[in-house]
């Protein structure tokens, strides 16, 4: 047995059980051939799709995981914790069981995905030995022979071996136990090497004499992006994805990546983007290698520009758009979205995304600032449809001078159950000062069903 | 009369050779005028220039949230041509309102940072790739520095920058006093707007201050606020400056 799904693991079975006596002990036993060589092959597209999406330098994690270096990459997700719970949510809309972790070390990551009964876990940094000490060594990564003898000694879990001294550990074993320890806990560094599939298009230049000036090294990108651009050009493809991989003497690896938002060949596009990054490699003892790849390309036709006396020439801001994204800004563009509700009548959109043709209704007076949260205000007012005659907002009492409205929005039971009699009635005041306020209030003023008859403020206008 | 004329063409060429000693805007900087004969001669070339730093404050009650700031900026980006970059760092703008002020919403860029240097950051790098209508950012505070910094990439293509000073304290206001590069620095704080015959609101009314225009001297207008196209108009009240409310003028 090699797999065992969760009906089957509720029934007795148990990974590594031979075929027969997981018959004998569950009568009707659907089985199905392992194929390891299809599994392996799925899971190195996976990793390949891992690897446009989420971080420059992935890898296979044999047999049956990926392991990624997101340091530096989770920030693009929103964080490590959305990042991993993104990654589940992904998998899970598949069809598919994931087990994710986030540890210092591949080793420990590697533990904690697989010890884990949760989703995700995210281990905080230099808590890895709190995190791992109770594991069964059987996560150590150790051949199955090593692993046996150990457990004959009566090591079971990975602190008490950690906690054993070394030497007669490394005589009756070799060195691989400590190894594996050692990577565990960072003390030993363990670089990933990156899958890459034959069609990614990657140029390198490897160092006689490591590099380590800044100078340097942005002239050297310079070089390479324009490499990259001839070989990008002889296929008709233009990046999405650029990572920049920087292999150091100390044997350690840092990756950069520059996303654009429409495929990109444009080499003083794409030397910008990484020149605003350089600051960020740390070249410790000296650069052996640059390595550029793109990771996500996509065909790139070239187009003929029109040039006429009378059209307007409509500049291009993608470049623009792009040193914002990759420096961690939100870019985005806002478009009407149909819904009376005030705060959902907005949506954002992708800043490179085509011109929107509808516009919002000018009908109706909307404030220049929208509280994202509606603050409640005391008011004092005349049931059901006339506008405060004072109201008090934080801590100040303003008496209206002039008002219009009521302007009335009901709830969208389509949304949610809850606002199937919901109503509002918005009113724009001005108070003695000319300040004008929206203040809305919960309810039609007759039937407490549609609403509360609280008063709440929800904008400042300005005219 | 003669001699009235030999001065001001002396004055006017003067004026050419100072704007040549100040360096790289050797060329004469494009204006954009109010389209209101009493504001825009106050302000050097008729209006506001492009490839120049605009600093708009709020003023009066509304100082804090400066809203009436903010929407007098967003009329004088929809009267631009191009794409406008708005950096920001709280995203409470409502963008119903701006539409009214006619600023179509696929012109608009939002670039939202997390810190105020972002905002100063994303400003800068849009000011240098040039081609866009404004360049707009809300900062709380403006130092000399990052001020110089913004003018000086705007005079490079030319673009015009203006910042929306929004404070989150009555007392972060005071910083407003301190100088800056900006070549013009308006207060925009609201007035009571003119009864209406009918119960309701009518256009909202403004007071525009001038406070610092290089080569030029202050003013202040009362103004009526943004209409559908962006454009402010002359209150009634401006001419003898009396901010009395009440009287039943019109605004024009």
């Amino acid at each position: 047995m090699s797999a065992v799904d969760a009906a089957a693991k509720k029934s007795g079975l148990k990974i590594g059980m031979p075929a027969a006596k997981a018959q004998a002990l569950f009568q009707g036993l659907m089985m199905v051939e392992a194929d390891p060589l299809a599994d392996a092959l799925a899971l190195e597209r996976i990793t390949l799709w891992a690897l446009t999406q989420y971080s420059p330098i992935v890898a296979v994690d044999a047999p049956d995981g990926i392991v990624m270096d997101t340091e530096g990459a989770d920030h693009l997700q929103g964080g490590e914790e959305l990042m991993l719970t993104g990654i589940a949510n992904r998998f899970r809309g598949r069809g598919l069981s994931v087990r994710v972790a986030i540890a210092d070390t591949w080793g420990a990551a590697h533990a904690c995905a697989r010890a884990i009964t949760r989703e995700t876990v995210i281990v905080p940094r230099a808590q890895t030995v709190r995190a791992v000490e109770r594991l069964p060594i059987a996560l150590l990564r150790l051949p199955a022979k090593i692993l046996a003898d150990l457990r004959t000694l009566g090591f079971q879990s990975i602190g008490q071996l950690s906690a054993t001294p070394r030497a007669p550990i490394a005589l009756r074993f070799g060195p691989e136990v400590g190894r594996r320890l050692d990577q565990m806990f960072g003390r030993i560094g363990e670089p990933i090497d990156p899958v890459r599939s034959p069609e990614l298009v990657k140029v390198s230049r490897a160092f006689q004499e490591p590099i380590g000036a800044a100078e340097t090294i942005d002239k050297y990108v310079g070089r390479l992006v324009a490499e990259l651009c001839i070989e990008l050009e002889k296929k008709g493809l233009g990046t999405r994805r650029t990572d920049l991989i920087v292999d150091k003497v100390d044997n350690t690896r840092q990756a950069i990546r520059a996303g654009t938002a429409k495929p990109a060949r444009d080499v003083r596009w794409l030397t910008k983007l990484f020149k605003d990054q350089t600051e960020k490699i740390e070249p410790g003892f000296g650069i052996e290698r640059l390595t550029l790849v793109a990771v996500m390309s996509e065909p790139l036709e070239e187009s003929q520009r029109t040039s006429s006396l009378v059209e307007e020439e409509v500049r291009d801001f993608t470049p623009l758009i792009d040193i914002f994204g990759n420096r961690g800004q939100r870019v985005y563009r806002v478009a009407p979205f149909a819904s009376d509700v005030p705060e959902r009548s907005v949506r954002r959109i992708g800043a490179a995304a085509d011109d929107v043709a509808v516009a919002w209704s000018p009908q109706w007076p909307r404030p220049i600032w929208l509280f994202h949260r509606p603050e409640q205000v005391d008011v004092i007012a005349l049931m059901p449809d006339h506008p405060p005659v004072s109201f008090t907002w934080r801590g100040k009492r303003r008496k209206v001078r002039r008002a219009d409205g009521p302007e009335r929005v009901f709830g969208e039971w389509w949304q949610r159950d809850s606002e199937l009699d919901a109503v509002r009635d918005y009113f724009a005041v001005e108070d003695d000062a000319g300040e004008r306020f929206w203040i809305f209030r919960l309810g039609d003023g007759v039937d407490m069903a549609t609403g509360s008859h609280r008063w709440f403020i929800h904008g400042i206008f300005s005219s | 009369m003669r001699t009235h004329v030999r001065t001001s063409l002396t004055v006017e060429e003067l004026r050419e050779q100072i704007a040549t000693l100040e360096g790289a805007a050797v060329r004469k900087a494009e204006c954009l005028p109010f389209g209101i004969g009493e504001i825009d001669e106050k302000l050097p070339g008729g209006g506001l220039a492009h490839g120049r730093l605009h600093e708009f404050a709020g003023g009066g009650s509304g100082t804090v949230d400066g809203a009436a700031a903010a929407l007098c900026v967003a009329g004088i980006a929809a009267r631009t041509r191009g794409h406008i970059v708005w950096c920001l760092t709280r995203p409470d703008l409502f963008f119903p309102a701006l539409a009214q002020a006619g600023l179509d919403a696929n012109r608009v860029i939002f670039v939202e940072g997390e810190k105020e240097e972002d905002v100063l950051a994303s400003m800068e790098e849009a000011l240098s790739f040039g081609g866009l209508g404004a360049v707009i950012g809300e900062l709380v505070r403006l130092p000399m520095v990052a001020s110089r910094r913004l003018q000086l990439a705007a005079e490079k293509t030319g673009t015009m920058a203006i910042v929306v000073r929004r404070w989150r304290r009555q007392t972060e206001a005071n910083d407003f006093g301190q100088p800056t590069a900006a070549t013009t620095r308006w207060r925009v704080s609201v007035l009571p707007s003119e009864d209406l015959p009918v119960p309701g609101l009518g256009r909202g009314r403004w007071l525009l201050e001038l406070m610092r225009v290089k080569a030029g001297g202050c003013a202040e207008f009362e103004v009526g606020a943004c209409d559908v196209e962006g454009r402010i108009n002359l209150s009634a009240g401006s001419g003898d400056r009396s901010h009395s409310s009440g009287r039943s003028v019109h605004s024009g």
